[in-house]
């Protein structure tokens, strides 16, 4: 199409031209050429198509092109005495000048004349562009024109000089003063408009200003006046917007009440009536019915309202619910939202209506009612309100709520459960339901509430066993389910439990199921962590699939997972070496204390670790023999010539010791601080004396460890080792030397530094070899320092 | 109060826009993207838009969706009806209005827009008074 280049094409033939481009880069050939004759043209000081040029430049602007150049023309514009300029020009002013322009300031002046100008369209187009572009400056400059407008008779002129009151305000706080003796006139206006714009503007003074609120609370009678009219009036062809009378004004003057009545008990007294009419005259019927409806519902809630008023605005936010309208429905559950912290009861009533909500398409209105349920659950509702998440959950809950839904309903049903069957069967179904979704730290705390009740125990594990065998795609269904079969595995296999149906399961269908989680790939590494041990617990519980789970335990030693070759490596070990004491060290686990919930604490995390670092070997920490067996078992695998990774089996080593010293947590021992630190006799046992010399250095605690030989025999091979609790660190430096003559003493310097101030422990192990015989090792435990550290 | 209004069709293409505060405005493409989202009659028609935290109200009217964005705290329903009244203005001043009329009178709305809104706070929601100057310029020139 050809291109007119002259620049009297006028903007509709401009749009034209714009629009029959066919391809984007045809469009941008046709704008720049546009703009180019228009730069032309304005150099040329072109003042009758001035405007023209200015309304094309506007509308290229729109399209999304630099026009900057085209300010200084809109000035002019301005300042020309054609009504057309004048309005081409404010427009270009309000679209293209904002604050951060530098010809902003120019415009004060065209703006001051103006204002006064005779033509009321004139003064009016001046009124517009200062209350949408004026800056604080600009605003001192013009305040005193605004307030002569603000008084002048024609209604017009007053409704926007209101509302350039309101912006002058928000740049310029201290003009309030200028404006305040105005509002008293305003308010007894007649005019709507007028009406409106001051009922903002006294609005907005309460926002900036604080203070002015006592000054305005003696126009809320004039104001509930007004409002109350609204309402009474009935039709109206004036005020009538689609059925409803001035609903704009009346949710100003709503807004207004609710700023003015504020932690103000007389002035919502004398509110109380006039919003219980307005609740209850509106019509429903219409979206401005809703609108007036809802505003009344946020003021009630703002101000100090009477109990029947709250009422009267919970069940107004039930109705709403009720709605077919969507946007309704979410109004109302978000209001209600805010209000459930602050009047459960009331909004206890419409618990089935949310219900209800639940089953609806949109997903902002799910997660709305889901919240909502969460916040009116109590013991009495918890079997309802929790069946029914359970069964949103397996229908129709969309993956982003899931893993909230989850989590939330298991810590929701621990904390209400009427009893310890009903919590089970919930948690069993939201794992099935939601099982990929739930967050890790659930699978702990619903492990820890299963070893709580001991008396389900089988109920539990057949339960899980079935759930599992049919489907292994959930990983926390897995991992709690492999748990419970490695702990309780003998009670699954015992025969039918006196809760639920009789099964009967036998141990190779579960060895079975066990081992294709393991060798499967469908299953996550966390969760074959987890099977690994509870087949090793198997094989102590199940007489005759030993051998069976021994095989399956060797196959990982050669795994490329790391953790899952070294475990496999170490119950290899145990069949091979320790097969005495492999029924000890699978013994069950205790129940661990009641502390330990599932917000994440410390303790909590040290049992985490626990069972799935070392849940080979048990907690109970009572029995010393037992220990003895630990650190054998330690010292046995640290001196082991089998090739597993060797680097990360020391310090997967140090890590487990740690973790059993951690849990090792008796009762806080309190040192006594003593200014000079007596040494700490250690060990002294078998003829070997060990004491620490305690002193401090800096922010760590430092001990000379001295050893020394009261035997007759020389000694070799001399090694101390020592473990501390799992937040203190501890470093140890080489002995001055491994051998020590009879009556001889070594030294080793040891530096322990504990940041989180944890009572301080120390386990103890010294081997060496006396007169070339190996002795016997000794062990130690250090629970008391004479150092308040 | 008013953010910013954007008048939009389907493809993206913007026909009014206008500002009121200072913020840049959203990128056409993308708040129309997420209004398309919801725009089955079973979803709500408003959201948070994410990058910008302002409260989107939008209404679609034919090919046209007018895109209002809100601050905190305001009456999602007035505006509802707000953008209703002012389709309805648009409708009275150029019979039966279109997209077509939209777009070859960008001026003319914007003047519109002008009398209703004043940075951001509706003045008048009266047609008739809304249009008596537009009438009277219309009157005293020809269009630009």
């Amino acid at each position: 199409m050809v291109v007119i280049l002259t620049s009297t094409v006028k903007l509709r033939d401009l749009i034209r031209q714009i629009r029959s481009a066919r391809t984007a880069a045809e469009e941008r050939s046709i704008i720049t050429k546009e703009c180019a004759a228009i730069r032309d043209s304005f150099r040329e000081e072109d003042n009758d198509n001035r405007c023209r040029n200015v309304a094309k430049l506007l509308y290229i602007h729109m399209l999304g092109y630099p026009a900057h150049f085209g300010q200084l023309e809109c000035l002019k514009l301005i300042a020309s005495p054609r009504f057309v300029d004048k309005r081409i020009g404010y427009l270009g002013a309000m679209l293209l000048l904002d604050e951060r322009q530098d010809v902003h300031l120019l415009v004060t002046n065209s703006l001051k004349n103006d204002l006064s100008h005779s033509t009321q369209f004139v003064s009016g187009l001046a009124l517009a562009a200062c209350g949408n572009i004026c800056s604080a400056e600009m605003g001192r400059d013009l305040a005193p024109e605004i307030e002569k407008l603000l008084k002048s008779s024609n209604a017009f002129l007053r409704k926007k000089a209101a509302l350039c009151a309101v912006r002058i305000i928000k740049k310029v706080p201290d003009l309030i003063e200028v404006f305040i003796p105005l509002t008293k006139a305003l308010i007894n206006e007649r005019n709507h408009g007028v009406l409106l714009t001051s009922v903002i503007l006294i609005r907005e003074m309460c926002t900036t200003n604080p203070d002015c609120i006592d000054h305005f609370k003696k126009c809320i009678f004039n104001l509930l006046r007004v409002l109350k009219n609204l309402i009474m009036a009935g039709y109206s062809p004036e005020h009538d917007v689609a059925g409803c009378s001035d609903p704009f004004l009346q949710v100003q003057l709503l807004r207004l009440l609710a700023v003015l009545g504020k932690c103000d008990a007389e002035a919502s007294e004398q509110m109380n009536d006039v919003l219980a009419q307005v609740a209850t005259n509106t019509e429903t019927s219409k979206n401005v019915g809703n609108a007036i409806l809802y505003q009344t519902v946020l003021t009630i809630m703002d101000i100090d309202a009477e109990s029947g008023l709250r009422v009267l605005a919970v069940n107004i936010l039930g109705r709403f619910l009720l709605n077919s309208d969507k946007n309704i429905r979410y109004v109302a559950l978000n209001t209600l939202l805010r209000t459930v912290h602050i009047d459960k009861a009331a909004v206890q009533r419409h618990r089935n209506t949310i219900i209800e909500c639940l089953g609806d398409v949109d997903i902002s209105i799910q997660k709305r009612s889901m919240e909502l349920l969460f916040a009116l659950l109590n013991t009495n509702n918890v079997r309802s309100v929790i069946g029914e998440l359970v069964k949103f959950l397996s229908v129709n809950a969309p993956p982003e709520l899931k893993s909230k839904l989850t989590s939330t309903i298991i810590i929701s049903a621990d904390k209400y459960a009427p009893s310890k069957r009903w919590y089970m069967d919930t948690v069993l179904k939201v794992l099935i339901h939601g099982g990929q979704y739930c967050r890790d730290d659930v699978v702990n705390s619903i492990t820890q509430s299963i070893s709580e009740s001991p008396e389900m125990y089988a109920f539990i594990v057949q339960k899980l066993f079935i759930a599992v065998k049919e489907d292994i795609g959930q990983q926390p269904l897995v991992q709690v389910a492999t748990w419970a079969i490695g702990e309780y595995g003998d009670l699954l296999v015992a025969g039918p439990c006196d809760i639920g149906e009789p099964i009967e399961i036998s141990e190779t269908e579960v060895v079975d199921v066990l081992e294709h989680i393991i060798t499967g790939s469908l299953c996550s590494s966390t969760t074959k962590y987890f099977t690994l041990n509870a087949l090793m617990k198997l094989s102590t519980r199940f007489k005759t699939e030993a051998d069976r789970i021994q095989k399956v335990v060797g196959y990982f030693t050669i795994n490329t997972n790391v953790e899952l070759q070294q475990r496999s490596v170490e119950y290899k070990t145990i069949f091979k070496r320790y097969d005495t004491m492999r029924t000890a060290l699978m013994e069950r686990m205790p129940v661990t204390a009641q502390s330990e919930k599932p917000a994440t604490t410390e303790a909590d995390n040290v049992v985490e670790k626990n069972e799935e670092a070392a849940a080979a070997v048990p907690l109970p920490v009572a029995q010393d023999n037992q220990q003895d067996s630990l650190l054998n078992l330690i010292g046995g695998l640290v001196g082991d010539q089998t090739p597993p990774p060797a680097p990360a089996a020391a310090p997967a080593n140090n890590d487990l010791l740690m973790d059993l010293l951690g849990l090792d947590s008796g009762p806080p021992v309190m040192a006594a601080a003593a200014p000079a630190i007596p040494p700490v006799t250690a060990i002294n046992k078998q003829g070997i004396l060990v004491t620490f010399n305690l002193s401090h250095e800096g922010e760590k605690l430092k001990i000379v460890v001295e050893s020394r030989n009261n035997t007759a025999s020389p000694i070799a091979d001399y090694l101390f080792q020592a473990a501390v609790p799992k937040t203190i660190q501890i470093s140890l430096n080489a002995a001055s030397s491994t051998t020590i003559a009879p009556n001889g003493t070594i030294h080793q310097e040891m530096f322990v530094s504990n940041p989180n101030k944890a009572t301080l422990k120390m386990r103890l192990k010294v081997s060496y070899t006396s007169g070339g015989v190996p002795a016997p090792e000794i062990q130690e435990t250090l629970a008391s320092f004479p150092v308040s550290y | 109060m008013i953010e910013f209004l954007m008048v939009c069709n389907k493809a993206g293409a913007v026909r009014v826009s206008r500002s009121y505060t200072t913020k840049p405005l959203p990128e056409p493409r993308g708040v129309l993207h997420s209004c398309l989202k919801r725009n089955s009659p079973q979803q709500c028609c408003h959201f948070v838009l994410k990058d910008h935290k302002v409260r989107i109200v939008f209404r679609q009217y034919a090919s046209l969706f007018f895109i209002l964005g809100i601050s905190e705290g305001d009456n999602i329903m007035a505006y509802f009806a707000f953008i209703h009244n002012l389709v309805e203005t648009l409708n009275s001043y150029f019979s039966n209005v279109c997209e077509l009329d939209l777009m070859h009178n960008v001026d003319r709305a914007h003047m519109i827009l002008d009398e209703i809104v004043v940075n951001g706070y509706i003045t008048e929601s009266n047609r008739s008074r809304v249009l008596a100057p537009i009438a009277i310029l219309d009157k005293s020139i020809d269009k630009v």
